[in-house]
């Protein structure tokens, strides 16, 4: 699948499966083509180059019929300020032929408190639920979300996680995009990495932190005037891969416990003092990192 | 459960948030009443008024002066005769009595008002030189209900508003949608286009009912403008107004994809309409050479059918340029925009 906007590449020749059932997370920074790539499977946009089957069923041939079993959140979507909650929930539920009732909509999404208050006295989790009401409302196989957590505050995120899980246990397929690598560890079975319209890595969370062959990471700061060589560090025991940041340096490694106290060692007989020092497991953060050399956000 | 009608839910959300929306509401209801009052009473009929008469301050001015005032319908205003060209030239005397013998009349030839004045201090100060009427005519002083200037304002009134609501209402509503993206989250899900364009024609259609029946029993109760036609025809002229306006509103949104570049193309729209219409004043002040335009203009073929209705008590046969004049613009925007619209 390809996508330009003039001379940009959004999309560049991306082959992707999704399977019936699963949760599957498209991740990458701002920019990767995440959003793109979402909008062509939703049908708003039509690729350059490639085919696109959503259910077995194509946009140029089945849309109207395919529109009624997809569930649709888009990113930027702002719903009517001045309708209520109810109202609004009952709109989204006229557009489409079978689904549940408004009230049981409110449940799932645990709205029912604000059935009657405008949408805009709504906080920011309370919205991204509604819109993920929304996109229930026609009960359909398949959903589609564009980061719909970017934004929300922790307990907010858990209780969105907490309704896709929900939507998942009745047999409902996701496909969500997101620059949270807890997200995708939490509640996708498959993720697939995207940079600069590429797909770069794909399988489930486990098998990507494993294909790093470096189970854990150790960043450390070194004090005021000390200085150390990469290659130094890349002879300690259990390492694997060194990389620098303006202010930390990351080790990554498949024995902490060989690696750290020869850090140490190292860095006792070079009279170096340590401002910082800790480590982590692998993640989907450091998949990235290594596979591009770049922070997934910048923040 | 059943499943909730989706025109029937698209109309009532719209109509919804424009009730809730106090700004629409004063401009829809409240700014058309507030300017008919205030127009009602800036141009009220004030009965018959005195005319006012210059008289230059020299040898002679006493019994000029005490011959007009004796007469009692002027207002005697004296003048030094430095002044006399200045109180002339800025309108604060349409005639200027320069006392003599025969006194000398200073007046613009070219205003009605000072032939008018001209002409009544010719007699005055005749008839106090002595001469004799030839015979005293009957006089009957009228003022006609229809005739007065409220009367035919408050019909261009309602096409103005008739005008800006529709345009605005149906305009804003899209542009807004668009820009939130609300547009775009619409189209993902199966809800007919149709449906939707339908329940922005409906929800306008159920403001529109409340506009025309505030403003015109507002001017009936307050200043007797009464509608003289079929109040029918009234109502079948506003909806064709509506429509209209509505299908022009659509046009104008069809593309724009801010509110800035909406209310620019409205106000391009519309202004012109105002000037030319025949809102405030005939739209026959302007050369024969411009009125083909300005009759196909809609607002123009609105207020002269709305006048015909309101004043004159035409039947609607009688408006078939008009109402052809109208539908030709609505069945025209409608289909362009239909063409033209951006659903992203």
């Amino acid at each position: 699948m390809i996508k330009r906007y003039g001379t940009v590449i959004a999309v560049d020749g991306l082959d992707l499966q999704v399977l019936r059932g699963e949760c599957f997370g498209l991740l990458g920074p701002n920019g990767a083509g995440k959003t793109t790539t979402i909008e062509i499977l939703e049908g708003l946009l039509a690729p350059d180059a490639g085919d696109v089957e959503v259910l077995g069923q194509r946009w140029d041939r089945d849309a109207n019929r395919l529109r009624a079993r997809l569930g649709i959140q888009l990113q930027e979507t702002q719903l009517a300020e001045k309708l209520t909650v109810a109202e609004t929930l009952r709109m989204f539920r006229s557009f489409y032929p079978s689904g549940p009732a408004v009230e049981e909509l409110l449940e799932t999404v645990e709205l029912g408190s604000k059935r009657d208050a405008w949408v805009k006295n709504l906080s920011g989790g309370q919205k991204q639920r509604l819109s993920v009401a929304c996109a229930l409302a026609g009960s359909p196989e398949l959903l589609f979300l564009d980061e719909p957590t970017t934004g929300l505050d922790p307990q907010s995120r858990r209780q969105l996680w907490a309704v896709l899980e929900r939507f998942r246990a009745r047999g409902g397929t996701i496909l969500i995009t997101t620059h949270y690598m807890d997200e995708a560890h939490e509640l996708c079975d498959r993720v697939g990495i995207m940079d600069q319209g590429k797909l770069i890595a794909l399988g489930t969370p486990r098998e990507l932190v494993a294909s790093l062959g470096a189970e854990h990471v150790v960043e450390f700061a070194l004090g005021d005037g000390a200085a150390l060589d990469d290659h130094l560090l890349a002879a300690l025991p259990g390492v694997r891969d060194v990389r620098r940041d303006q202010t930390h340096l990351h080790l990554s490694t498949s024995e902490l416990h060989r690696t750290v106290p020869a850090l140490l060692d190292l860095l006792r007989n070079r009279d170096a003092s340590l401002s910082q020092l800790g480590t982590h497991s692998a993640t989907l953060e450091d998949v990235f990192v290594t596979l591009t050399g770049r922070q997934l956000r910048d923040e | 459960m059943n499943r909730p009608n989706p025109l029937v839910e698209l109309t009532l959300s719209r109509f919804r948030e424009f009730l809730r929306e106090p700004e629409a509401i004063f401009w829809v209801f409240a700014f058309p009443v507030v300017m008919t009052c205030a127009l009602g009473i800036a141009f009220r009929s004030r009965g018959s008024e005195p005319v006012i008469a210059g008289v230059v301050e020299q040898a002679g001015a006493d019994q000029v002066v005490a011959a007009l005032e004796q007469n009692g319908k002027f207002t005697v205003r004296r003048i030094a005769p430095d002044e006399a060209d200045r109180a002339l030239r800025d309108g604060r005397v349409p005639v200027l009595i320069v006392p003599g013998t025969p006194p000398t009349y200073r007046f613009d030839d070219a205003r009605a008002e000072s032939q008018v004045a001209r002409l009544a201090v010719d007699a005055a100060l005749q008839r106090g030189a002595g001469r004799r009427d030839a015979f005293a005519p009957v006089e009957q002083p009228i003022d006609v209900v229809g005739s007065r200037y409220i009367d035919w304002l408050v019909p261009g009134l309602l096409g103005m508003n008739i005008m800006g609501t529709g345009m605005w209402s149906v305009g804003f509503g899209i542009v807004t949608s668009r820009q939130k993206k609300l547009l775009k989250r619409l189209v993902a899900t199966p809800m007919s286009k149709a449906d939707y364009l339908f329940s922005i024609v409906l929800s306008r259609l159920a403001t529109l009912s409340i506009e025309v029946i505030v403003i015109v029993s507002f001017a009936w109760i307050v200043f007797g403008v009464a509608v003289h036609g079929h109040l029918w025809t009234l109502a079948l002229l506003s909806l064709l107004g509506a429509i209209s306006f509505g299908g022009i509103g659509l046009l104008v949104a069809s593309r724009a994809r801010t509110i800035e570049a909406v209310s620019g193309l409205m106000n391009l729209t519309m202004v012109p309409m105002w000037v030319l219409s025949g809102v405030f004043f005939a739209s026959t002040n302007f050369p024969d050479a411009m009125q083909p335009f300005i009759k196909a203009l809609p607002l123009t073929a609105l207020n002269d059918a709305l006048r015909a209705v309101v004043n004159e008590g035409r039947s609607v046969d009688t408006m078939l340029p008009q109402i052809a004049v109208l539908s030709l613009w609505a069945a025209i925007s409608f289909a362009l925009s239909l063409k033209l619209f951006r659903w992203q």
